[in-house]
């Protein structure tokens, strides 16, 4: 099988980038699309050339380090996918396949296809969590959640923070990240404490970070590898004007 | 010989007299010391966050761009409590039997007690932290059974349990972060250690965007590096785990236990082609309920659906009665690899065998099945394209754990003072093979319960010693040797790719080291590795600077230090003339094709001294003062 890439080269974050085109052969329909870029890119090392940066690890689908936009769209052709998950099989014999990084302010390219998203971890730093120390827990099941709290909690905290969700948004919008981390604290009575706190303090974050604006077109929930639901993003919204009146 | 320093008393009371017995830190003199954690997993999340909540000052590295992306991420199945929530006879004594007897009776009594009896309040703390572990109807946690083991004591969010484990250990670390105790460096990566008057005082890191290296300094160092096995290449492992800060400090003095131990894991997807550089792991929960076979007849090519009962030879039932589909993990994988050796493999490259449903879904309705393993399905068809609810998935072994690890005391310290490993790159609680379930445990006990309480009695007395600086000679010294090793290996500017020669290191390792092994593989394995060093140093070709983000370079140092550490591994297999666990000599068997054990001259923990490449082999002896060794069946 064959393709020819057309993939952003950019030698570091003030640096200019452009496209440049690499035709590969010698690919087979089994090869993950990573695969076909590792392929490539032991070839760009025998013709005495810099390999093409990009991110990955697990290449399972649950890190949420790889992510690029591929023919348009985060994390490729098909629906709940990842990067890593894709494979040759998605593409037609000789497709031209055009390879981008996540694009957002709020996301400054590092190198060719790799950008920095350390603005959701600060996001999170905001308060993500429950404020509890190592050794004060109470026995597990001295707090009862029902299962359908139980299961919406977890919907909401499978989110693997690739990032998809930002570089989807017209506006960079992080409201689909921040939103499932909230629910998924506040959904569960372990969280309750610190809810008002938590939103307020997590979307104020979101917004130093120069993430843009959430205008509910929907584009988040249409890319996130994992389905989570812009529902969570009403519900945000609304305990954030809820917690506002309080505070 | 060596001493763990094993606490006085009975096995029930020995944490607790160790508690009692240790020294404490009082919290104004904490806040003097500094500590290195290397890994943001779940035991060096765990680690990073409690030590800064007592007061210390962390520094936490990782190589990925966010401490969230750790590997204890892809854990799908669940982590073990003795809680006996379920009612079914569980107990502390019984959890610490199944992973004794699991481990084939190569790990030390105390530490193993230890982890059972902190199971509980580990499960405590994670709902604590908003982990949203299942639930029944009433609100109760459920509960599911793994491998080697009769109770059911596995907790899990669906199958995503590491990732939720490791999400709280991350949040608590940013919570920590926040509060100015940590210090977190991403896409930093360890690439030597830094000793002074023979104690571990700092670290070189190489920034993995610009490439400079840079200097740490700590009262103490802790290892959180997670296992080892990408040396087989393909493996259930992340693409950049590797050996090199266990390697490197390895190499500085500590000693390497058990490294041959190696997990192969019965469930993953087979390989289909040389360019993969992964194999997925579907999770071990799937045997709940999935059962496995292979054709009866040899080169069957027809669609399992068009075998009929009668034709199909499910080979673990009939093997063990009483465990069945539900063997562990080393069992499973050999009886896979008997069958298809044995020419009844299935699939493209009849390399697999299938794991069916069929029944399953008669008996439990496909809701239910769904609702089990629904998001294992999804993935199934993700990465393969089949529908694994209208037939088999196939499945085959491939290299995940790594029981193998830097030698700790019971302390979790290694044999350089202040230099501590924890989670999987130590060698403390799984003996020679672990059993399902227990890898998040251990991590997470590792990092959050047990380090945090026995650090003290090593930093009691590094508050009279004083502090260092990074102008120490020692760290000058140490860049050098660094700077020297990366130029070295961009100046060989040979015409073979790093992935060359992984993937030829690869091979050799599954073939002579993984499941099965013998005297002649291994010798050959070791004159055939030091080969491919060699041509390693002279032809492998590293394109662009040091000074940059550079992938290739990445790769190109962690096999450099995977080429040493294959060579201990096929040492570690070749020494110990017995089959226990996961290491299986062929020449040790019964003539049922078990492993044979040998307890007489084998019953201890083989640490290897580095020794200048001239590897020494130090013992600990294992006593079992509360348990017999018993022959260990699954019949």
């Amino acid at each position: 099988m064959k393709a020819t890439f057309k993939i952003w080269r950019q030698e570091g974050g003030d640096a200019e980038g452009q496209f440049r085109l690499y035709d590969v052969d010698g690919l087979t329909e089994d090869m993950s699309f990573l695969e076909a870029l590792d392929h490539l890119n032991e070839q760009l090392v025998q013709r005495n050339e810099n390999v093409i940066a990009f991110e990955y690890d697990c290449r399972e689908g649950i890190c949420g380090q790889c992510g690029v936009f591929i023919n348009g769209r985060a994390h490729g052709p098909n629906d709940a996918m990842t990067t890593c998950q894709v494979h040759m099989r998605s593409f037609k014999d000789g497709e031209l396949i055009v390879v981008e990084p996540w694009r957002a302010a709020a996301f400054p390219i590092i190198k060719d296809l790799v950008v920095d998203r350390s603005a959701l971890d600060r996001i999170i730093e905001h308060g993500g969590y429950i404020s509890a120390k190592t050794g004060t827990a109470p026995e597990a099941n001295a707090i009862l959640i029902a299962k359908d709290k139980a299961d919406k909690a977890m919907d909401a905290a499978a989110c693997i923070g690739c990032g998809a969700c930002v570089a989807s948004c017209k506006n960079a919008s992080a409201a689909l990240f921040t939103s499932a981390k909230i629910n998924h604290l506040n959904n569960l009575p372990q969280g309750k404490q610190e809810a008002s706190k938590r939103v307020l303090e997590m979307t104020r974050q979101m917004e130093l970070e120069g993430f843009g604006s959430c205008t509910f077109t929907g584009a988040c929930e249409v890319e996130c590898p994992e389905g989570i639901s812009i529902i969570n993003i009403a519900e945000m919204n609304a305990s954030r004007i809820k917690a506002k009146w309080l505070e | 010989m060596l001493d763990p320093k094993i606490p006085r008393g009975p096995l029930e009371h020995k944490w607790r007299n160790y508690q009692t017995d240790s020294q404490l830190i009082n919290p104004a003199n904490k806040k003097k010391l500094n500590i290195i954690v290397v890994g943001s997993g779940l035991a060096g999340a765990g680690a990073s966050a409690t030590l800064a909540e007592l007061g210390y000052n962390v520094q936490c590295f990782c190589y990925q761009d966010s401490a969230r992306r750790a590997h204890s991420v892809a854990a799908q199945g669940g982590i073990n409590a003795a809680k006996n929530y379920q009612h079914d006879g569980d107990s502390i004594w019984r959890m610490f039997y199944d992973t004794l007897k699991g481990g084939d009776f190569r790990s030390r009594e105390a530490n193993v007690y230890r982890l059972a009896e902190l199971s509980a309040p580990l499960i405590d703390h994670f709902v604590q932290q908003g982990v949203p572990f299942a639930r029944e109807y009433g609100g109760v946690l459920v509960n599911r059974s793994f491998g080697g083991v009769q109770v059911q004591r596995t907790f899990y969010a669906r199958g995503q349990t590491g990732q939720q484990l490791l999400l709280a250990a991350y949040a608590q670390l940013y919570k920590m972060k926040r509060a100015k105790k940590v210090t977190l460096f991403t896409r930093h990566e360890m690439m030597d250690l830094v000793l002074i008057n023979g104690k571990a005082r700092g670290i070189i890191a190489r920034d993995l965007v610009t490439g400079q290296l840079k200097r740490f300094v700590a009262d103490a160092v802790i290892l959180a590096t997670g296992g080892y096995s990408r040396v087989f290449r393909l493996s259930t492992l992340a693409i950049g785990c590797n050996a090199t800060a266990i390697w490197k400090t390895h190499k500085r003095g500590a000693y390497f236990a058990a490294p041959s131990f190696t997990q192969i894991h019965p469930t993953a997807l087979p390989q289909t082609s040389e360019a993969q550089s992964k194999l997925t792991l579907m999770s071990e929960s799937l045997r709940n309920d999935g059962r496995i076979w292979v054709p009866k007849k040899k080169d069957d090519n027809r669609k399992p659906e068009a075998i009929p009962e009668e034709e199909r030879d499910y080979y673990l039932e009939r093997r063990y009665p009483s465990f069945g589909n539900l063997a562990p993990r080393d069992v499973a994988s050999r009886a896979a690899k008997e069958r298809i050796d044995s020419g009844y493999g299935v699939g493209r490259l009849k390399n697999a065998v299938y794991l069916d449903f069929k029944h399953a879904i008669e008996r439990l309705g496909l809701k239910t099945v769904r609702d089990r393993y629904g998001n294992l399905f999804k993935m199934y068809q993700k990465i393969t394209g089949v529908n694994a609810y209208d037939e088999p998935m196939q499945i085959s072994p491939a290299a995940h754990f790594s029981m193998g690890g830097l030698w700790v005391d019971y302390e979790l310290m290694t044999t350089i003072p202040g230099l501590y490993a924890i989670g999987e790159c130590n060698f403390s609680d799984h003996g020679a093979n672990r059993l399902g379930a227990n890898s998040l445990l251990q991590a997470s006990i590792d990092g959050y319960f047990i380090l945090p309480n026995t650090i003290n009695n090593f930093l009691a007395n590094c508050l009279h010693e004083g502090s260092q600086t990074t102008e120490h000679e020692a760290f000058e010294k140490i860049e050098i040797q660094v700077e020297n090793h990366i130029k070295k290996l961009l100046m060989v500017n040979g015409t073979k790719t790093v992935d060359h020669f992984h993937r030829e290191l690869g091979k050799i390792m599954w073939q002579q080291c993984a499941m099965s092994r013998n005297k002649k593989g291994l010798t050959k394995a070791i004159i055939q590795i030091t080969a491919i060093q060699d041509s390693f140093w002279k032809e492998v070709k590293v394109t662009g600077r040091n000074n940059e983000m550079n992938t290739e370079l990445e790769k190109a140092l962690r096999l450099a230090d995977f080429l040493e550490l294959a060579l201990l591994m096929c040492t570690d297999a070749l020494e110990r003339e017995e089959s226990c666990g996961a290491h299986f000599r062929e020449e040790y068997q019964t003539e049922e094709g078990e492993a044979l054990r040998n307890d007489q001259d084998y019953a201890y923990v083989s640490a290897w001294e580095h020794n200048h490449g001239e590897f020494k082999l130090h013992k600990e002896a294992l006593t079992f003062d509360n348990l017999k060794p018993i022959v260990r069946s699954y019949k």
